[in-house]
């Protein structure tokens, strides 16, 4: 596909970049390519791309094996197939070596409308329980580009949750010289309301912010981009300010975001509640992402009455 | 280059000190080690010759031949400590030691692997053969068929098989759990060149590994090796449970002093 024919997303421009600067990325997909939006790669460079189709389990071993030969593979196919279909490859042929391979788990959570076998609720609580595996959840564009190109880099594995398109920054500023994968503070100061959220959770918890602040209350946010190794120092300063924190994420609630923030404020002992707004332990409904958000309890409203509850 | 003699000496200092090790605990994969002792012996002295040849063990437990055919890197005394609390030497291995390239024990997960090696040493132009050794038993894993699709698609020359055709696996022969055969059909039809040999006749063992080396068939190769379990100890070639050895001291002394007598000669 020549330049020009499509506006590349910034997935799929980084993946280029990283083609073009580094010999040792090949990309790996399974039968998903076009969906997944690494065919541009594909066209550019053709002897660094496999689609070795619909079979999961030998994807993450021949990318094991591109990485013992000196490569550095991305492997793009939809999170649900990544997680569940060759969980056992990967804890095998990529943590205990380690072996550097960068996953991409695209459409997470609920952003698909086929209910339960597309929907990777719990995809960060099985990457995230192997040995050395780091887990990201991008909220936008710059965290996507900086987890790739970490990814990369790493001498170990790493899994990342990929929203399909473009994404507006999230808001705030970090300090001179940090990553985009490290959290980020925006919002009111002083306010008694603090939110901490992750990846597709952050949009939702600013729509959640939008509403509370109508009725008057200032809301504190913290984004923490990577679940793990999670930055306990920077979420437990944080916690430490409110009496009552909700926790927003596009995921179940056990060994996701609020399991990290959870099993931090319980280790320090410094007493602040703390609420999950998450994918509840059954399989969400079918349809799009705003139906089952309402279905579920995850719909702006819902999230900022939690929130009050608090109060 | 073929040795048909110096094959023979590896193959019995494999034999010899697996069970050495083996002895050492008393309880071991030691029908496997002695089993593929041929296999590993051929592979070693005329496959395994350029940087970009490379053995990847698919059956983790296996790991007894492998730390015989490379006892060479290993200290002696170290080597001695397999399976035992907290040695580097487990009887299933993790990926990291010297001569273990992946990490094989979750049954299926190898050829995979070996493949993208492959992959990988035909983008960089590098030359080498992988050799990947699979266990009949294994094959029933549904990841080793995806495997098979994609090395026939790729005619990965620079790709060999050889499958220990004991015809074991843990809970009975083989044909009685889930039959494989005709298992050469089924390489054959996957696109692979495929023999099937005696795996204890070193002269055919080496024949296959030449013939794979060279690539000549433009496609990956397969060698089936029909192999008795516990090969060159009669005590373990009729052991009654020879999936896992777990045997008294006379036997094990009893085992080496028949591999001693045995022993060619150099």
């Amino acid at each position: 596909m020549p330049d020009g024919d499509v506006r590349l997303s910034n997935f799929t421009r980084t993946l280029i970049e990283l083609g073009e600067t580094d010999e040792r990325v090949v990309v790996l997909a399974g039968d998903l390519a076009r969906y997944v939006e690494v065919l541009p790669f594909a066209a550019r460079f053709p002897d660094r791309f496999l689609n070795l189709g619909v079979a999961e389990a030998n994807i993450i071993g021949i990318a094991s094996g591109l990485a013992k030969t000196g490569f550095r593979p991305i492997v793009a196919t939809y999170g649900v197939f990544i997680a569940r279909r060759a969980y056992d490859q990967v804890a095998m042929a990529l943590t205990t070596g380690p072996t550097p391979v960068t996953l991409v788990g695209v459409l997470p959570g609920i952003t698909c409308r086929f209910r339960a076998t597309h929907q990777p609720v719990e995809d960060m609580a099985l990457m995230a329980s192997l040995p050395g595996m780091a887990v990201i959840d991008p909220a936008d564009d710059k965290e996507m580009t900086a987890a790739l190109i970490g990814g990369v880099a790493a001498d170990h594995p790493t899994f990342i949750r990929a929203l399909r398109g473009d994404r507006a920054d999230v808001p705030g500023t970090r300090r001179a010289g940090a990553s985009p994968l490290d959290p980020v503070e925006f919002g009111d100061e002083g306010s008694s309301v603090g939110l901490v959220s992750t990846g597709l959770g952050t949009d939702w918890a600013m729509e959640a912010a939008k509403i509370l602040r109508g009725r008057g209350h200032g809301v504190r946010h913290l984004h923490v981009p990577r679940i793990k190794p999670f930055d306990t120092a920077t979420v437990a300063k944080f916690c430490r300010r409110f009496a009552h924190v909700v926790t927003v994420e596009n995921h179940i609630a056990h060994g996701g975001l609020f399991a990290a923030v959870a099993s931090i404020v319980a280790q320090s002992g410094m007493g602040t509640r703390v609420t999950p707004c998450a994918i509840p332990d059954e399989w969400p409904p079918s349809g799009t992402v705003e139906f089952i958000r309402g279905e579920i309890g995850l719909d702006a409203a819902s999230i900022a009455a939690a929130a009050e509850r608090g109060l | 280059m073929r040795n048909s003699s110096r094959t023979a000496r590896r193959a019995s200092e494999i034999r010899l000190i697996a069970t050495e090790v083996a002895a050492h605990s008393g309880q071991a994969y030691i029908g496997q080690a002695l089993g593929t002792a041929d296999i590993l012996a051929c592979v070693h002295e005329i496959g395994l010759t350029r940087p970009g040849d490379r053995f990847v063990l698919s059956p983790g437990h296996y790991g007894l031949a492998l730390y015989a055919a490379n006892a060479h890197l290993y200290d002696r005394d170290e080597l001695m400590t397999y399976g035992l609390d907290g040695s580097e030497f487990e009887q299933s291995p993790l990926e990291g030691l010297p001569g273990v390239e992946i990490t094989g024990g979750s049954l299926g997960q190898g050829l995979s692997q070996a493949a993208g090696m492959a992959i990988g040493q035909r983008i960089k132009g590098i030359p080498g053969t992988i050799f990947c050794l699979l266990s009949d038993g294994e094959i029933q894993e549904g990841q080793i068929w995806e495997a098979m699709l994609t090395i026939g698609h790729h005619k990965l020359a620079n790709l060999c098989v050889i499958v220990d055709r004991n015809g074991i696996q843990v809970d009975g022969r083989t044909e009685e759990v889930i039959d494989l055969e005709p298992l050469a059909d089924k390489f054959r039809a996957f696109g692979f060149e495929t023999v099937e040999v005696d795996g204890h006749d070193l002269s055919r063992l080496e024949s296959a590994v030449e013939a794979a080396l060279s690539g000549a068939s433009g496609r990956a190769s397969a060698i089936i090796c029909d192999t008795v379990i516990g090969k060159g100890v009669p005590a373990f070639e009729t052991y009654p449970y020879p999936h896992y050895v777990n045997a008294e001291g006379e036997v094990w002394d009893e085992a080496l002093r028949h591999l001693r007598a045995v022993a060619p000669e150099g």
